[in-house]
């Protein structure tokens, strides 16, 4: 046997593809897992953020001396309290960004930017004295007119956001700032040839609201300054490491004084991949010399963090009458909100990306508004440009009289085929997707009356990238996996899992952790589908190195050559007749005869995991229509997805079903909504309206297993696929039903009676 | 830092009193489902709360003279579970427990529901429709006003200082009677209705309907009696015809506003609709009756 697996081990699997307990979940179901706002310490203040109630304006003055002077009150920051950053981008897996904008979404700086931008924050011994410190701080702005449309904010006499924008991407350097911060394009063919080919031509407008990731624990931490510059931050994030990153450059501190522990999560989904709170904290304590709680009411979360973008797509689509496809041409008009770094980029490599179209072009525009910045949400801008893509797919199939799954299937990429976005396929799973839903019950079971059936797919790239994994082996023969990836969607389970496979462990006596940043070495965040595919493939290796020191150490033992010890079912064994009789070595017969065969017994592997399968989903969705109140009711839903290998399926189909709730909300319901001023309406889950569990019906996932070859067990990311084609199967299945095609998202009842009235 | 009194009286007396000390700033507690939510969210700041739960009659269901009389904090769950009630009046009970969930039920009353005097308050048509009055209590002893009286804007209600709703009383049902309440949301739970629409009717022996209450909410300023809806299917078996000049009827009672919840153009919409499928569910209940 080699040391490491060179193929996917896919046979002979014990732990791997079962579905234990989660190692978490009595933890979770019982309430005493720690979340952020759960942790505290002696001497504690409470930090509090004013905000600004304005979408644009110039600050004037800030005068904090009335708040300073109240009993009670500890600290006051305001921009003054940090460092005026130079502009440096800054990668950091799926939440690129550039440090002085990041720096300025935290705190404004001259000027705010949107509704709910932080200008001031204060530390007090309540909450009720912070709130009234708040109160005290007087700031007077200049009120600019604003603007928050996307193709209002393009327009050549829009209020500008920042002066020293200037549009990239573009033949010649414009000569004035704009909002545009970036053009992107990607093209392929000759694209006026491609639509003279075409028999049919279809095109549409379309445009999505900009929506929540909706994470139900708001975002909540504590730090601790310490007198010798030595940091700790205790907070809810999806990556220790990127907020240590973070708060080091915010504040200019050195990152190895910066110690970050994970709390428990409540949900991320993108969002939580940036700092907001952190580095206030961490100023509100070095201020102050206590430690400083601040956790954000759900008011905050809506208007300062978050959202993904609002956007119009522009989709045209030429095909031959056989379905072949000759062109496409895609526009993408992202709102970025307050600071440049829309997702637009990820939405134009995307768009095409199930399809081999030999002539197109994607242009996208990353566009700054007077709204929240927008942060990373799941498979972040593909859904958006997949609701347009989708759409049109959908159109041009009844045009052509032609079933939209054949149509997908004449048009899918395959093995050997060059994506729209540049590599080449290989190992993709997604006309086994396809046959999966066409081959359910589903697609061909009767509808009624006001009903209709719609058809999507969607893609994401799935990313692998820098992890560190750590296996300790215990004296009673138990493990401990740690590693440095928040657990979002059930990976501490797979970790264990996959430790488990490897050492032939029961997975209960595997113990998964995640590690503070001084504890493990760096991993990038928990995003991108990466920890199952990355983070598993260094413990993996950490066990596997663990197994070929074990067999070592039995050989000592049993005094043979270490190729006459095999590792079977979590234990040596020997392989040499002559001395078959001194029976099996169990890791815990090895374990408790470790100070005698080299020391404790554990390994640490670091990598950069590259080889990422992309994923590929396809989705049925059946909904009636109430023609007289407009409302859509989900009949049924059912999501194929290629996984690669389901390492633990049930979490596999919590996280599909998971996408698909939420892209659901994002068809349905689900819209930030401001006033004439800019002022957000709905900042709250009764008018913000995410899906409750009595509006979805069973989401029927079917896992469809196209091994990786590039992981050891043939992981490919699962987290971000789902959420790509909902918004789309969701509006063709209300075009079929009503006989419309609704271009605007949401489609809330209002609009569908609106149209039906008119139809 | 401001500083809340809290009191539970156990007499109506004693909480009359109470509130009238209290002032401008003293609120009546009864589940806390408006109220407390309301203060966390820094919108009120009373000065006190006094909890008229432990008030005798606050909580519980009788029945007296043929009616319902129902404690006006009584939990909507409470309501639900019974059986009685629910069976003489189903249109009303459906209404209170269309409030919230499951754990908003535990708590949720009719008073708060009706002196939170919301437009959109989900109780409030179906009650009107069933003629329901409400007992106040308050400085100068006890009154009776129909449930319609009690709101008078959004947020106010006619109450005098010191007053507050002990009992909500129904009229003893006659027989093919029956009620119906329909709301419109774009969840299906945990929302504010969009519209709402109560209908209450009586039948006589033939199937005609010889009584008829229409009542709607959240197309107003206030939860509004609808007389000409009522009237639109008064003698009819509510055939067709009768069903569209319900419709027109509902429609025209409409004075909504357009806001982040809905337009004008779909409130009205939605009203006439929900009148006319209110009116075939209580048409369909008394029918089942006879
Ligand atoms: C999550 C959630 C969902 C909700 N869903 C709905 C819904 O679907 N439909 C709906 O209509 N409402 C809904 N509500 C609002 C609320 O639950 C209802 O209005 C409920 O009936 C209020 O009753 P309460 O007993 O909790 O009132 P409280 O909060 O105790 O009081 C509400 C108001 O009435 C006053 N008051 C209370 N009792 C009396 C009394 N006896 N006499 C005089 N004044 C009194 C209070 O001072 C206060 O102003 C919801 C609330 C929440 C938090």
């Amino acid at each position: 046997m080699s040391e490491v697996m060179d193929r996917p081990q896919t046979l002979n699997l014990k732990v791997v593809g079962t579905r234990p307990i989660r190692p978490d979940g009595a933890d979770k179901v019982t309430g005493k897992a720690t979340f952020g706002a759960d942790f505290s310490m002696p001497g504690m203040l409470v930090g509090k953020i004013k905000r600004s109630p304005h979408a644009h304006a110039r600050i004037v003055s800030i005068d904090t001396k009335k708040a300073l002077a109240l009993a009670g009150v500890k600290a006051v920051i305001t921009a003054a309290d940090f460092p005026d950053l130079a502009s440096e981008e800054y990668e950091a897996g799926e939440s690129a960004a550039n440090l002085r904008d990041l720096a300025l979404n935290c705190m404004a700086r001259g000027k705010v930017l949107y509704d709910g931008h932080a200008v001031a924050a204060v530390a007090a011994t309540s909450s009720s004295i912070a709130d009234a410190a708040l109160a005290l701080i007087t700031v007077t702005y200049d009120v600019l007119p604003h603007v928050i449309d996307v193709e209002a904010a393009m327009e050549a006499g829009a209020p500008v956001l920042h002066a020293h924008l200037f549009t990239e991407g573009l033949e010649t350097k414009p000569d004035r700032p704009s909002n545009i911060a970036k053009r992107n394009e990607l093209m392929r063919g000759d694209l006026e040839a491609g639509f003279a080919q075409a028999e049919v031509t279809v095109e549409g407008r379309y445009t999505t609201a900009a929506v929540h990731q909706g994470y139900i624990e708001p975002h909540a931490c504590v730090a601790a300054f310490a007198p010798d510059g030595q940091c700790q931050v205790w907070s809810s994030s999806q990556g220790q490491f990127m907020v240590r990153t973070y708060c080091a450059k915010i504040l200019g501190l050195e990152a190895s004084n910066i110690r970050v522990t994970p709390t428990e999560i409540g949900g991320g989904f993108g969002g939580k991949t940036t700092v907001y709170l952190e580095p206030l904290a961490l100023a509100l304590s070095r201020q102050s010399g206590a430690p400083v709680k601040m956790v954000m009411t759900r008011e905050e979360v809506f208007r300062a963090t978050g959202p993904t973008s609002g956007a119009v797509i522009e989709v045209k689509l030429g095909a031959k009458r056989d379905g072949a496809i000759t062109a496409a041409r895609v526009v993408l008009k992202y709102q970025a909100g307050a600071f440049p770094g829309s997702p637009v980029g990820a939405g134009s490599m995307t768009a095409l990306a199930c399809y081999d179209v030999p002539n197109f072009s994607v242009t996208g525009f990353d566009v700054v508004t007077n709204s929240p910045k927008v942060a990373a949400y799941r498979a972040p801008g593909a859904p958006i440009s997949a609701f347009g893509v989708e759409s049109a797919m959908d159109d041009l199939a009844r045009e052509l009289g032609m079933d939209p799954i054949a149509l997908r299937r004449k048009n899918a990429v395959r093995d050997g085929v060059k994506a729209a976005y540049g590599p080449t396929f290989r190992n993709i799973g997604y006309l086994e997707t396809l046959e999966a839903i066409a081959d359910h019950p589903h697609y061909k079971a009767p509808l009624g009356p006001n009903q209709g059936r719609g058809v999507a797919v969607g893609f994401w790239f799935n990313v692998g990238g820098e992890s560190t994994a750590a296996v300790q082996v215990g004296e009673d023969g138990s493990a401990v996996v740690v590693t440095g990836n928040p657990d979002i969607g059930g990976s501490r389970a797979s970790m264990a899992m996959m430790a488990a496979e490897v050492l032939g462990l029961p997975i209960e006596k595997v113990r998964p952790i995640v590690a503070d940043t001084a504890s493990i070495g760096f991993s990038m965040l928990t995003g991108g589908s990466r920890t199952t595919f990355a983070t598993g493939m260094a413990v993996t290796q950490a066990a596997q190195k663990i197994v070929v020191d074990l067999k070592r150490r039995a050989a000592q033992i049993w005094d043979v050559p270490v190729e006459q010890v095999d590792w079977i079912n979590g234990a040596a064994v020997c392989l040499d007749a002559a001395k078959a009789d001194k029976g099996d070595l169990t890791l815990a017969a090895l374990a408790a005869q470790s100070a005698r065969t080299g020391g404790p017994i554990g390994a640490q592997v670091s990598l950069t995991a590259q080889g990422a399968g992309p994923g590929f989903g396809a989705h049925i969705c059946d909904v009636e229509v109430d023609p007289e109140t407009g409302h859509v009711t989900i009949l049924r839903y059912t999501a194929a997805q290629d996984v690669g290998r389901a390492i633990h399926p049930a979490y596999v189909e919590g996280q599909i079903q998971g996408g698909v709730a939420q892209g659901i909300g994002w068809a349905l319901n689900e819209e930030y909504v401001f006033d004439s001023e800019g002022r957000m309406e709905n900042a709250g889950f009764l008018d913000y309206r995410v899906p409750v569990a009595s509006d979805l019906p069973m989401i029927e996932p079917i896992i469809v297993e196209v091994a990786n070859p590039r992981h050891p067990f043939g992981a490919k990311g699962v987290g971000e696929v789902p959420i790509v084609p909902p918004l789309a199967a969701v509006a063709n299945a209300v075009r079929a039903a009503i006989g419309v095609r609704m271009t605007d998202l949401p489609l809330s009842p209002p609009k569908i009676r609106a149209v039906i009235d008119a139809r | 830092m401001s500083q809340i009194a809290y009191l539970a009286p156990t007499s109506a007396d004693e909480a009359a009193a109470a509130l009238i000390k209290g002032g401008a700033t003293a609120r009546v507690l009864s589940g806390g489902t408006d109220l407390l939510v309301q203060l966390r969210a820094g919108r009120l700041a009373p000065g006190l709360i006094v909890d008229v739960k432990r008030v005798p009659g606050a909580i519980g269901i009788r029945q007296e003279d043929g009616g319902f009389v129902i404690g006006a904090s009584t939990p909507g769950m409470t309501i639900g579970e019974h059986a009685a009630l629910e069976k003489a009046w189903p249109g009303v009970v459906e209404a209170v427990m269309l409030i919230g969930s499951t754990q908003i039920q535990g708590r949720a009353s009719i008073a708060g529901n009706l002196c939170n005097a919301s437009p959109a308050a989900d109780s409030a048509p179906a009650l009107i429709a069933a003629r329901a009055t409400c007992v106040i209590v308050g400085p100068s002893g006890r009154r009776e006003a129909p449930v319609e009286a009690i709101g008078i804007a959004p947020g106010r209600t006619s109450l005098a200082k010191g007053e507050f709703v002990l009992e909500i009383r129904l009229p003893p049902r006659a027989a093919r009677s029956a009620d119906a309440y329909l709301r419109s949301i774009p969840r299906t739970e945990m929302d504010i209705a969009v519209v709402g629409a109560g209908v209450n009717l009586t039948l006589d022996a033939d199937g005609v309907i010889a009584d008829a209450r229409v009542a709607l909410g959240a197309v107003g300023p206030t939860v509004a009696l609808a007389p000409d809806a009522g009237a639109a299917i008064i003698g009819t078996r509510l055939d067709e015809a009768a069903l569209a000049r319900l419709d027109d009827a509902a429609r025209s009672a409409c004075q909504p506003i357009s806001d982040k919840r809905g337009t004008v153009d779909f409130r009205t919409k939605i009203a006439g609709v929900l009148a006319r499928r209110a009116a075939a569910i209580a048409y369909g209940r008394a029918r089942g009756r006879a």
